[in-house]
């Protein structure tokens, strides 16, 4: 219990402290030898719990519940005050139903606030904690380089890197704390807040469009909290025969039609966190924050916390046409976000509407709920946030260097800074191609649908996403093996450190692929296994296939050495006309002209204008949808 | 265990492309015929590729020899698998890999015509590649199997419950076998309106190898047919025969469409024979049972 404990204390502390750090280097000294201990920490939790089983801890629960409720309480208060402020009275509005509705709940049913265990530990919270502490602590790491430097471009923003850094460990404490706890109580406290971190990051470079974003996330998470006390307080009220506020008992309550219900308003919180249509503006318009925001909200914190709960409560939706129409939500999300993300050039845009899509088959995954189905889910978790990560910090170092995150711009980039153009690319590659992770993931919620009644429709959606995903990973992947001659490498710049993080989170990437037939064996299906009774796994045959494939691609670039010393140069074929080797050519008049190459970007097929609103209006039915259905169940 | 997916395996990669050169050559010599023309020996692509062989070494950049290679390797080893009865939706992703490859090579030369033949490409991909997952599913739905092996065996005749599937899939086996008309982002066709598209900057024997991965891919594409005809040998034969020269008829009567219409069609297949067959499917499976 006490790496429990630690897991989540110690961030604080070191929060705390950073509010006092003003000289960089000192900050990168704490942030870096914090990072080890968490990273240290995360890793221990896997070694020492990793064979347990659940493990249910009896943390104190008095003092700390009343210590939780006057934090929130104080939370709302700023929330009210930040409301004022910039005039955002629907965030005021909300605020005050959520604090009404603690303070209720905390009156009506004081009896019946008690879990006999408020922390546990069992594999699939390893594995988030894994995510949190590894790659959640290497982001802070980059962003403390990363956060001198865009002072440096932004002369126009206010300093106020103590704050950033604080609430960046916060952060990582409340998902901590989100992800151990087991006192429902407890778990919307960390919810609020990641809700406020996340708010307080968004809105860091204080312009009025990051502003508007960042009350947008607000908003739409406190929705996503609202739903939650609520959920709390039918559990509370209902104790007898859900379990009450006890996270284990409520899933392991025989009675799903009492439990269906907050289960749904649960699931509908975890879809308004994990960004899911009609919530997915929020996650776009986090874009105006600092990159190590992005990838910290994509990668290791805020989304996964909508997708966790989503998981841990898909045993609940398992076989209820409620969880049916949450998966639906999920599906459509998916397709249309990849569709989308066709129309991007924007770098971050194509980061940020993958995440979505992603999220979206996490959702689609966890809502049908069969054991195959969460299998599928958490390895999908997991390969998306190694990967995710490590495009985003790419993007920033990229940004940081060409002075642009426009994918056109990107043109060349294995020329110009190769090795952050390889590590994009063994990035990309994670987030599409077979036989890395994310693909399995896909193939195996194909084979998992085909079980399912009705599953059809999954499947259909997720023939069509998929192909669509190729599309834009594949013209992005070209953009940086693109070959340009006259080109300056720009791969050093002012500041080297945040490669360090770099070089980590690609290793990280790659041992993901390698190893993540142990991880399933190891963490995956004993979690399963333990939910459901039985367990999904790849077959021997298909596991040999896929390392044998790694293995060729491992090998593969040896060929490079086989071309070097024969091949003679020609510039590119352009119809007959003289041309030098960077594509210019001889115009009309004498005038040298230069042919430029762009992609497609398909904007009257896919763009968001046309796909963002019928994607929306239908997820927005399919979450009323399950309500009905829910109340319906009962 | 036994060894005898390995004999499929090794028995593919040394037949399929002495078979697929000769589909190539019959190819070309009934599509004279069509034409009114004699038409070139039976063994005419085997001379081209080896002819590809022996001319000078030249690149655009080197980078672009590795990634045609990667694309060889792995259409071979996608048909490898295949023919070694392995899980079909493996299959379908290796072989989509092979085809990022070739596209990434075209994007490496950084030529506006290889280019376009790049984004064309991706485009057929993003086209066809719902229908391809479909038909496995379809498949498996009537045999239970993902695996080649027991799809290639089963006693079922899958074309009586998957028409739609099949018709659907020989529409885009016209993208695949790069064939009019959805022949856009190359084809075996002279001097197009975007020269030679996605090959336009490989020459010699990288286009040699381009050239003995089609006909690899042809192989295995062929076997996919023979899947839905599998009960019957015989019968299976047939089809893929007469299929194929259905291709051949249709790529000699039509003309190229646009890019806008090949995505449409891939996708309409798709959604309208496809997805309608499944459904039909999978009603008669729960509800009609």
């Amino acid at each position: 219990m006490q790496t429990l404990l630690f897991l989540i204390l110690f961030p604080i502390l070191v929060a705390c402290l950073l509010l006092f750090v003003k000289r960089t280097t000192l900050r990168y000294a704490v942030v870096a030898l914090s990072a080890l201990v968490i990273g240290g920490a995360s890793i221990y939790l896997l070694i020492r719990y990793a064979f347990e089983g659940t493990v249910y801890f009896a943390a104190p629960s008095e003092a700390v519940s009343l210590a939780m409720v006057a934090i929130e309480m104080g939370l709302a208060l700023f929330i009210v005050y930040m409301g004022a402020k910039f005039k955002n009275y629907l965030a005021i509005v909300l605020a005050a139903i959520q604090a009404a509705l603690v303070v209720y709940l905390e009156g009506m049913f004081s009896g019946n606030l008690h879990a006999v265990n408020n922390l546990f530990i069992d594999q699939f919270s390893i594995i988030m904690a894994l995510i949190i502490g590894l790659i959640g602590s290497l982001i802070a790491v980059y962003a403390v380089r990363y956060m001198e430097t865009y002072h440096h471009h932004h002369p126009e923003v206010r300093d106020r890197q103590r704050m950033f850094f604080f609430v960046i460990f916060a952060f990582l404490a409340a998902m901590f704390g989100l992800v151990f706890s087991n006192n429902l109580l407890w778990i919307f406290f960390f919810w609020e807040v990641t809700t406020i971190s996340s708010f307080l990051l968004i809105g860091y470079s204080e312009t009025a469009e990051a502003t508007k974003n960042a009350f947008r996330a607000l908003v739409m998470n406190l929705l996503g909290g609202i739903a939650l006390v609520v959920a709390i307080i039918i559990l509370a009220a209902t104790e007898a025969t859900s379990g009450g506020i006890d996270l284990a008992q409520v899933l392991a309550s025989g009675d799903t039609a009492t439990i269906l219900i907050p289960a749904v308003l649960i699931g509908f919180a975890g879809i308004t966190k994990a960004a899911l249509m009609p919530f997915s503006s929020w996650l776009l318009g986090a874009m105006v924050a600092p990159t190590p925001v992005s990838a910290l909200l994509h990668s290791s914190t805020m989304v996964k916390a909508g997708v966790y709960i989503l998981v841990r409560f898909s045993p609940v939706f398992a076989g209820t046409f409620a969880g049916f129409s949450i998966g639906l939500v999920g599906a459509v999300t998916f397709v249309v976000a990849s569709a989308i993300a066709i129309s991007q050039s924007n770098a971050k845009s194509v980061l940020a509407y993958s995440t979505i899509a992603n999220l979206g088959l996490i959702a689609a995954c966890a809502g049908v709920g069969s054991y195959m189905l969460v299998w599928a889910a958490i390895l999908l978790i997991i390969f998306h946030a190694v990967a995710k990560s490590l495009l985003f910090l790419g993007t920033g170092a990229i940004e940081h260097r060409i002075g642009s995150r426009d994918i056109e711009d990107m043109e060349g980039l294995i020329v110009r800074m190769p090795k952050m153009a390889v590590m994009m690319f063994i990035g990309i590659a994670g987030m599409f191609l077979a036989p890395f992770g994310m693909l399995i993931s896909k193939w195996a919620a194909i084979e998992a649908f085909v079980l399912t009644p009705f599953g059809l429709v999954f499947i259909v959606i997720l023939a069509y996403g998929s192909a669509v995903t190729v599309f834009f990973w594949a013209k992005w992947m070209g953009k940086l093996v693109t070959v340009t001659r006259n080109q300056e490498k720009v791969e050093k710049g002012f500041f080297e450190e945040p490669w360090a993080p770099l070089y980590i989170i690609t290793g990280l990437v790659a041992a993901v692929v390698l190893l993540f037939p142990v991880i399933s064996s190891l963490l995956i299906e004993p979690y399963v296994l333990a939910i459901y009774g039985i367990t999904a796994r790849l077959g021997q045959a298909n596991i040999a296939i896929m390392l044998l494939m790694l293995a060729l691609l491992m090998v593969l670039p040896v060929s490079f050495l086989l071309f070097k010393r024969s091949a003679k140069h020609l510039p590119a074929y352009m119809s007959g006309r003289t041309a030098t080797p960077d594509l210019h050519f001889a115009g009309s008049l004498g005038l040298t002209r230069e042919a430029q190459t762009r992609n497609y970007y398909l904007n009257e097929y896919f763009g968001e204008a046309k796909l963002f609103l019928p994607g929306a209006v239908i997820c927005a039915i399919l979450i009323l949808a399950s309500w009905v259905l829910a109340g319906v169940a009962l | 265990m036994t060894w005898t997916w390995l004999i499929g395996a090794v028995l593919f990669l040394v037949l399929a492309p002495i078979a697929g050169g000769l589909i190539a050559g019959i190819d070309r010599k009934i599509t004279a015929r069509m034409q009114g023309r004699v038409g070139p020996p039976l063994l005419q692509p085997f001379y081209d590729v080896g002819k590809l062989f022996e001319k000078e070494r030249a690149v655009v950049t080197t980078a672009q020899n590795f990634y045609v290679l990667a694309y060889l390797i792995f259409i071979a080893l996608s048909g490898a698998l295949f023919f070694a009865g392995e899980d079909l939706l493996l299959i379908i992703f290796a072989f989509t890999l092979a085809h990022v490859f070739l596209v990434l090579g075209a994007y490496a030369v950084h030529s506006p015509y290889s280019h376009i033949g790049a984004e064309r490409e991706l485009i057929q991909l993003m086209a066809y590649e719902p229908m391809i997952i479909l038909a496995a599913v379809g498949l498996y739905m009537v045999t239970n199997s993902f695996l080649v092996a027991d799809i290639a065996t089963t006693a079922v005749p899958a074309i009586i419950y998957l028409p739609g599937v099949f018709l659907g899939f020989v529409t885009i086996l016209t993208i695949k076998l790069r064939k009019s008309p959805f022949d856009i982002s190359t084809s075996h066709h002279a001097h197009q309106e975007i020269v030679k598209g996605i090959t336009t900057e490989f020459s010699g024997s990288t286009l040699a190898q381009v050239e003995i991965a089609h006909w690899y891919e042809n192989v295995f594409l062929l076997g996919f047919i023979y899947l839905f005809f599998a009960w019957n040998p015989v019968i299976g034969i047939i089809a893929v025969a007469v299929t194929y020269l259905a291709e051949i008829f249709v790529d000699n009567v039509t003309a190229r469409v646009r890019w806008q219409a090949a995505l449409k069609s891939g996708w309409v297949v798709a959604g309208g024979l496809g997805i309608l067959n499944l459904a039909i499917l999978s009603y008669m499976m729960t509800g009609g049972a």
